[in-house]
């Protein structure tokens, strides 16, 4: 569409024009950006509850406060982030300069999810602006509501050319695909980050792909239950189980099934009360397609709690199924609703064959009270990121890079990440003409006796020996210089 | 090709075995790898000749000797690399263990290059065995004798299984050869990582097929490296460094200065200094030098000489196809629209344009995709920095070519057209690892989770954002850091001086620490 390639291409000029660069733009544009959230905080509130049927509050600890987190980590370290950054230097460039210089990569574009649909749109572009770049902006479509208010948003806060929002479905996202872009961050599914990462091929676009997968779940007998449960409940059910880290399955031994099943229960009255649907805590699925989806999941399951669904609200009763097959449909794919399936397992043991049979899940939970046995299953599983003994924390800590790994994704981002996600880290070399003799070595025309000194000084085994003898070798001068002066006085 | 899925499929399964993932055996693979090295010097500097016309000492120089101070330096540091590593906590996480656990991929591609053999198979193949990957290797056919020497060889040195079957050995660390038709094949295959060095075009192919499984690929592709020789700088020296550079290998080397950029009036004398240099390190006859290479193939040797046409033929210009000879060659004058300013030349030819600025030589670079390498020779270092930070490209020397390669602390990569991702020392590693976020925490202190639970409240949020937000935080917490500190220490203090002094200084004390906390209180809110 004529209309991609302009928005794109206006980007790119205005990226060109250079004025992105200097940090000082970077933060009036970052500060832009903290002003509209808090001036529009109503704003936004109520786009994302219309969107997810989300209280004020719970909006506001999902989409704003990490948000603003962000955006004062960004504008407190820009200087240093962008600084260049010197390295260890060999011996053949003890006089020179090294380090390494990141850059602006050029136009980049961000594909927004609809779950958490302001910050996965927001978070990156923290990130992207920061590091100088201009950025096309692709909130989801299915959170219709939150892209519109963006695109109103953006342009009166950002400087419109460099941060357009484009707003659409399907094919508006492929039309935008077909435009040169110089990194793509893309959060949603596999099957779509498959034609995102085929799309950037076509021009050797780097890509990061937050993705998904099912993130297991698993509880020892040796831990808290009580404890254990409630966090699990805390996790799985916020934004009715819509969040790609959410805990999908429970692993337990059978012995502890029912009380699993009993602790989430009492959890979830403390959460939402009598009458869930009434509770101004809990979300709602975000549309029919998904509604019919996850119901769909619960056919000959045993459900222990929940299951009351009503189409007209699209709302799902949060859900738990026991002694869940693991050839069932509801263990096919991410379930990304209120629904709770408890697999037994008789052992640790069998836990991690399970979870290695399977794709690597963005997330990984462990509950146990026993600090070795989580640090084996760190060890003999791999997922994007884990928490142990809670759920989701992991991506809260600013320092830590989030991102997936096999099918959950490639790439990562939040605080420096995100920087260094859209920056190009350029390798500096900086000599001087001066010490040409120093290069002999390096020149035709070769010879055996060039190979050997380059040798001496560049292999740091035949260093160690042989350094010990130099120093030896300029020791014994000294000392000879010194027994002449005292010979001679 | 069935023998692929066999290959791959065998290499996963060694994989998951999970003999590859303690630090012992990946150390025991690298001394394998250097034993290689070392005993086989001799066969792998002959086959690098067959390939190239190299000498044994440019060989060892090229391919050898960077390899193994990256086997050196990986030895030395794996321990280092492979721990867990500790982030900054913030106020949630005070009492966690936050950590990023490098974790290996699984099984990874190496496709190899036929410009530098050896290394550009060996190289990679040295992160990714550090990092605890299976690895495919697949030399490029096009350099055969090096190709199939690593075949022969690798199985010998690495994965040494002290058990039954002779195919065993090649499980974990299996070489493929072959050209397009086995490559296409193998692509088909899923990775956990492909490393591909080469071109742009087939760097598009690589991704493309590494995106039906979602494989992360680093691509180390080519451009055309410019090179800008400013007025004010020693023009003998830098004339120096840039031929060593551009007609190394014959010019067949990713980072080569592929073309010149020079004010007008010092393009003579830079033809005089190339002159005069070539002479010093090649003799009278080029072709008899034991230093000066060969062009891989006719195809290349064609496509070269194909460039020649129409253009002014300051030095060189000789060519044989026989042999895949082209002498030194340096073209003046040269328009940008030409031929030889298309594509990366990758061959013993130098072009020179002239023009009358940086700011024109800036402009002129910034019109064509990001290069590989960029090169600035200028006494003057502010130049060089305005030339750095208003251009991009993979990597930069001032007043040299080539060198940054050689500092493995450099991540070596390019950007664009020129590739993705990086390598070399601790980036190979990266590169090859999966870096795995990783918090644990504990069960206890579950009270001060209430904030986080359902039912929500305007209330709980104003908490939250007092503290989580640092803008909130950094006066008042220190204030109430202050405030508790004191209380407690004077309290003590109070109980133990009541405790030893009983009635008198009992009510004392405990008056003074309702003082403090009174004042701390009354600051802050």
């Amino acid at each position: 569409m004529e209309r991609m390639q302009r928005v794109v291409g206006q980007a790119r000029a205005a990226f060109r024009s250079g004025r992105c660069r200097s940090l000082e733009f970077r933060l009036q544009q970052l500060k832009g950006l903290e002003r509209m959230v808090r001036e529009r905080e109503q704003e936004i509130l109520a786009a994302i509850h219309a969107d997810l049927h989300k209280s004020g509050p719970n909006a506001f600890n999902h989409e704003i406060l990490g948000l603003l987190g962000e955006l004062a980590l960004a504008m407190d370290k820009l200087k240093s982030w962008a600084a260049p950054q010197p390295v260890k230097k060999n011996l053949l460039t003890l006089r020179d300069e090294a380090y390494i210089c990141p850059e602006p990569l050029g136009v980049v574009l961000i594909i927004g999810a609809w779950n958490y649909p302001f910050l996965l749109v927001m978070q990156p572009l923290v990130g992207a602006i920061a590091a100088g770049n201009a950025a096309v902006v692709k909130p989801s479509e299915i959170s219709e509501n939150t892209a519109q208010l963006v695109a109103d948003l953006l342009p009166q806060y950002l400087d419109p050319e460099l941060y357009p929002v484009v707003t659409g479905g399907v094919p508006e996202t492929t039309e935008l695909l077909k435009e040169r872009f110089d990194h793509i961050l893309y959060t949603g599914n596999s099957a779509v980050g498959k034609i995102v990462m085929a799309a950037a091929a076509k021009h050797l676009t780097p890509v990061t792909l937050e993705l998904g997968g099912k993130s297991p779940c698993y509880i020892d007998k040796d831990c808290d239950l009580t404890v254990a449960c409630r966090r699990i409940t805390w996790g799985k059910y916020m934004n009715c189980g819509q969040t790609c880290i959410a805990p999908d399955y429970i692993l337990c031994d059978p012995s502890i099934q029912s009380k699993v099943v009993e602790n989430i229960k009492a959890t979830l009255q403390e959460f939402y009360g009598e009458d869930v649907k009434s509770s101004p805590d809990y979300e709602r699925i975000v549309n029919k397609r998904h509604f019919q989806r996850i119901v769909g999941l619960l056919k000959g399951q045993k459900i222990a709690h929940g299951g009351e669904a009503d189409e007209a609200t699209c709302f799902i009763a949060p859900t738990i199924l026991t002694d869940v097959s693991p050839e069932s449909k509801v263990m096919e794919e991410e379930i990304f609703g209120p629904v709770l399936p408890i697999l037994t397992v008789k052992s640790v043991d069998e836990a991690i064959e399970f979870i290695n049979c399977r794709e690597k899940p963005l997330a990984l939970y462990v509950f146990s009270n026993n600090k070795k046995l989580i640090r084996r299953v760190i060890s003999e599983t791999s997922s994007g990121g884990m928490t142990a003994n809670d759920v989701l924390m992991h991506s809260l800590v600013p320092h830590m890079p989030f991102g997936g790994v096999g099918n959950s994704g490639m790439g990562a981002y939040h605080g420096k990440y995100s920087f260094d996600t859209f920056s190009h880290r350029r390798a500096c070399l900086i000599k001087d003409l001066k010490m040409e003799s120093t290069n002999k070595l390096r020149y035709p025309p070769g010879s055996q006796k060039k190979v050997d000194l380059a040798k001496f000084f560049l292999l740091k085994r035949f260093n160690k020996g042989r350094v010990a003898l130099v120093i030896l070798a300029v020791l014994g001068i000294v000392a000879a210089v010194v027994a002449k002066m005292v010979s001679a006085g």
